[in-house]
């Protein structure tokens, strides 16, 4: 499977994923500043290739996906669930989790993300261990950046999964910075060598290449189901957009470097331009459809305790 | 003869792993001849190999890993070998186990039971004697469950096993060697008993059958020995008759057999072995006092712990936890006040 090229339906679907989670944040933003949004959200700009080529290895209708704080690309790549997203993170009737969790906090399906960094890891460590119990060949693949590498239950997670043989990919979207810290000032060392220390194979890629990612990932994903042991894929990205909404100080002449390797401009080449007009022209009708009726929704509200 | 405690507690297990294939146990030194550092485990791992995993010395992720678990079809045992060990998991407690349900909008569930002793009186010193099950009280999404060597032990383990809640099910290092004392036609001992009703029900007993008393003490856990020998004491030195509720849960509180009581006797003191500041007696007399002010005839007086450490020597940590004299000089003075 692995280096396999892409069919013309797959490379269109890659690319089309990643303009979708591009556009889908772009408009949170907008919303934001238009004072249509509240709360608070991380955008994953500039890293779509990662959710768009991992998770077009996985099967979402049995394996699961554990996310973290900056999770809309997963969930749009694992769900395509975008009025239930949408409407979540405005707090209307409709979102996936009710209102209730919000940007960070969402289920469906197979699909978990939560918002303390770190502490998603053995619980996908556990659900990697209850799905090698049920025998159906099912895995679990835990996103976390390379800020939570600063998390001591991420080791504690790395030994169970080696020692107990656990299902578990553990996909590191190393983009470079733990919120405004340049990992220069919070990670030591290796970072493949943190995985190897235990036992747990690894690579890295420094690739911002949708078909770059979905290879590496398939060689993660392959080694994972087929051998039931863990593996520790680190994918070195970028972010363009801030950690959350206006909280970015960094120079603007290395994001605009960094924009040159924009995954969206790498991937053109995927598919024609009268294909990416209508790709183009597809995702944008249907988010202004889908922000149109979030914005008619009701508020979200309180149901009556199930309890 | 009647069973320890301690033994009580290991049937139930293998009764729950034998009727359920779904229920795993995690903790540390679970394993046959060693059988858990208080030996409630003791046999499972030679009966079922698969199912009772030993883990390394990782709280923080065993927290976790057994809500993935839970969160995926399975009805996860943990066993944390001290519970000032819980500190470690907290994180997973406070922001995954207590809120997947309700931030999930209600469509999932977490079946888990965190088993744990808490108490001193063993002279293990500041990290190993604790009662921290009110740092479990103040986090709403979870149950806890404290019961006393005279609860249905083994019924309240499987009942916490079938329960669709994250459980803690806080027991006493003192008490898994002491018989499990359940009441007998009413009665335990020279006490009558009454049980109340539903899961994790509440104990009341009363040297007077019901009839009027001078107080309630209501208390949980390990601390119920010590509010009977009071209540002993009372009767016998200074006429003075009392009902003690033991709790049967902490959270959601059940309040209800503390005001059925009250509202017999007007004076309530609280009884717990956690330390006294923001206590489970502080949120009792919180509550007693806005929903039952007119039953009270004076103060809700707290004995508890004395804020600070649980020192190792016997003799510190006598004086710091509280003692039958603590109880009855209480129960004594809210005699004087309230007459």
């Amino acid at each position: 499977m692995n280096g396999q090229a892409p069919t013309g339906s797959d490379a269109r679907a890659l690319y089309a994923r990643m303009r979708l989670i591009r556009r889908f944040e772009e408009t949170l933003l907008e919303l934001f500043a238009a004072g249509k949004l509240h709360g608070t959200t991380h955008t994953c700009i500039g890293q779509e290739a990662d959710a768009a080529g991992v998770i077009s290895c996985l099967e979402p209708e049995r394996d699961v996906v554990v996310s973290n704080h900056r999770c809309h690309g997963h969930y749009l790549a694992f769900t395509d669930d975008v009025d239930g997203l949408l409407r979540e993170v405005m707090g209307r009737v409709g979102g996936v989790c009710g209102g209730k969790g919000g940007s960070q906090h969402l289920f469906a399906g197979n699909f978990y993300s939560n918002g303390v960094l770190g502490s998603t890891v053995p619980v996908a460590a556990g659900m990697a261990l209850a799905e090698r119990e049920k025998g159906g060949g099912a895995i679990a693949t835990v996103f976390v950046g390379d800020g939570t590498l600063g998390q001591g239950v991420v080791y504690e997670s790395l030994n169970i999964a080696s020692l107990w043989k656990l299902p578990l990919l553990v996909v590191v979207e190393h983009n470079g910075y733990a919120q405004s810290t340049p990992s220069t000032l919070q990670l030591a060392g290796d970072v493949e060598s943190r995985a190897r220390a235990f036992g747990v194979a690894t690579s890295r890629h420094d690739t911002t290449d949708v078909l770059e990612v979905r290879a590496a990932a398939r060689e993660g994903v392959d080694h994972v189901r087929s051998t039931g042991t863990p593996y520790f894929l680190v994918l070195d990205t970028y972010r363009f957009s801030p950690h959350s909404k206006g909280d970015d100080f960094r120079d603007p002449e290395e994001i605009a470097a960094r924009r040159l390797r924009d995954p969206l401009v790498v991937g053109e080449g995927l598919v024609s331009d009268a294909e990416r007009e209508e790709i183009s022209a597809g995702v944008e009708s249907r988010l202004a459809e889908a922000v149109e009726q979030a914005l008619a929704a009701p508020l979200a509200a309180q149901e009556p305790a199930a309890r | 003869m009647s069973v320890r405690c301690g033994q009580a507690l290991n049937a139930a297990l293998h009764e729950i792993f034998e009727r359920d294939e779904r229920v795993y146990l995690l903790g540390e030194d679970l394993l046959d001849p060693y059988g858990g550092a208080f030996k409630i485990s003791q046999g499972l791992s030679t009966r079922w190999p698969d199912r009772v995993l030993t883990t390394p010395v990782s709280e923080p992720s065993m927290f976790g890993v057994s809500a993935g678990l839970a969160l995926r079809g399975y009805r996860p045992i943990l066993e944390i070998m001290f519970g000032d060990f819980i500190a470690l998991g907290l994180d997973q407690v406070v922001n995954g186990i207590a809120k997947f349900r309700a931030m999930f909008d209600d469509r999932v569930t977490v079946p888990l039971v965190v088993r744990t002793p808490m108490g001193g009186r063993r002279g293990y010193g500041p990290t190993h004697s604790q009662s921290l099950e009110k740092l479990l009280v103040g986090v709403p999404g979870i149950t806890v469950v404290a019961p006393s060597e005279c609860h249905d032990l083994g019924g309240m383990l499987a009942e916490a096993v079938d329960d669709d809640e994250p459980v803690f099910f806080i027991e006493n290092k003192l008490m898994y060697g002491r018989p499990n004392r359940r009441p007998e036609g009413g009665r335990v001992g020279d006490l009558s008993c009454s049980e109340g009703e539903g899961r994790y029900p509440a104990l009341t007993f009363s040297g007077n059958g019901l009839g009027r008393a001078d107080a309630t003490i209501v208390t949980y856990g390990g601390m119920l020995p010590v509010a009977l020998d009071a209540a002993t004491e009372l009767i016998l030195e200074h006429e003075v008759f009392t009902e003690v509720v033991a709790l049967g849960r902490l959270l959601p509180l059940d309040l209800e057999p503390v005001l059925d009581s009250l509202g017999r006797t007007g004076s309530l003191v609280t009884l717990e072995e956690g330390t006294l500041t923001g206590g489970v007696g502080a949120e009792i007399a919180a509550r007693v006092q806005a929903e039952a002010w007119s039953d009270l005839n004076g103060p809700v007086i707290r004995v508890a712990t004395r804020d600070g450490i649980v020192p190792a020597a016997r003799s510190l940590e006598d004086e710091a936890l509280p003692g039958v004299e603590d109880v009855v000089s209480a129960v004594t003075a809210l005699e004087r006040v309230g007459g």
